[in-house]
């Protein structure tokens, strides 16, 4: 192998066992949150996407609706959709190749294969496909640990569970809070579900800050 | 079908539509520097909320309770760049901790 496949495969496998072992997290939230261990390993299969997926368990395990956990994971998944247009031209796939592509399309594969630029397109679409696929192996087999785990524990609160999944979203934020209009509009957002939550029906509150964010993006 | 069912089968359709149309449309359509910026911003709030709710509410109540614990060891620890599975294991432990012993 050469050496660039082989510092390409190396970032490849180690973005894939870090990020995929989040999914222990996921798996234990997805149940602790009242999901069985079959829906969060097919949340992980299908789904495919960290925050989106625990998005959705987050709305559904604070008593919201199914189509407020759906519009909230989606809403987080339309970056995806924005990393496939970078990532297309440089793949260019057909067929089933472009499904499994589009699949395994999140911020982790997309942000290896934008590392690789500067080793050239072919170092790009290797770490793309090594990344995607890692972390797709090692997220779902997580997932079933973690599901299998929380499923064993009884009262998810004296094992700390129920503050993982804040947590989670909490870490998952935080490197988005790069200057101060970014972290006053994440305390407004904050504040603005919390003053909410008792008058709105659950999920209601977080979903109507994602129009928040798109009426000052328009604006600014 | 339980809300829970029709959850993960709609927000898996839905995923998988968005990474697709990615894939298929012309580049020009999701380049728009507005939409950009808008796809920068929506994360930002939806995962505060979720933060927020996931933290001081049970159902359509607020409170407080050992979750608030865990968020603040949370917070810590993301000051002190710890990575992302030592964040959540320092809040689920705290939290536990305080659940079991107060």
């Amino acid at each position: 192998m050469s050496k660039v496949a082989s510092t390409t495969l190396r970032d490849s496998l180690s973005v894939s066992l870090t990020v995929g072992a989040y999914g222990v997290a996921f798996g234990a939230a997805a149940v602790a949150n009242g999901f069985t261990v079959l829906q969060s390993c097919l949340l992980s299969l299908l789904t495919f996407s960290g925050a989106s997926q625990f998005a959705v368990i987050g709305v559904l395990g604070a008593g919201g609706s199914a189509l407020s956990g759906i519009a909230t994971a989606s809403l987080l998944g339309v970056r995806n959709a924005l990393y496939g247009v970078i990532i297309a031209p440089r793949l260019k796939v057909k067929g089933l190749t472009r499904v499994v592509a589009a699949q395994i399309t999140i911020d982790e594969s997309t942000a290896v294969a934008l590392g690789q630029e500067t080793q050239g397109e072919d170092a790009m679409r290797k770490g793309f496909w090594y990344t995607g696929i890692g972390v797709f192996v090692f997220w779902n087999l997580f997932t079933l640990a973690g599901a299998l785990g929380a499923q064993a524990m009884g009262d998810i609160r004296a094992f700390g569970l129920d503050s993982a999944v804040p947590a989670a979203f909490l870490g998952l934020v935080w490197p988005r809070l790069t200057g101060k209009f970014e972290r006053i509009l994440a305390v407004g957002c904050a504040l603005f579900a919390i003053a909410m939550t008792p008058i709105l029906p659950a999920g209601l509150p977080i979903i109507a800050t994602a129009f928040i964010a798109i009426v000052i993006g328009l604006k600014r | 079908m339980s809300a829970f069912w029709i959850a993960t089968i709609g927000t898996s359709i839905i995923a998988f539509a968005l990474k697709y149309s990615g894939h298929s449309v012309p580049e020009r359509w999701l380049s728009h520097p507005k939409i950009q910026r808008i796809n920068a911003l929506i994360p930002i709030a939806l995962l505060s909320a979720l933060v927020a709710v996931q933290s001081f509410s049970e159902k359509s109540k607020l409170m407080i309770d050992q979750r608030l614990v865990g968020l603040s060891v949370a917070m810590i620890a993301l000051f002190l760049k710890a990575p992302f599975p030592v964040v959540v294991l320092s809040a689920a432990v705290s939290s536990a901790a305080v659940y079991r012993w107060l």
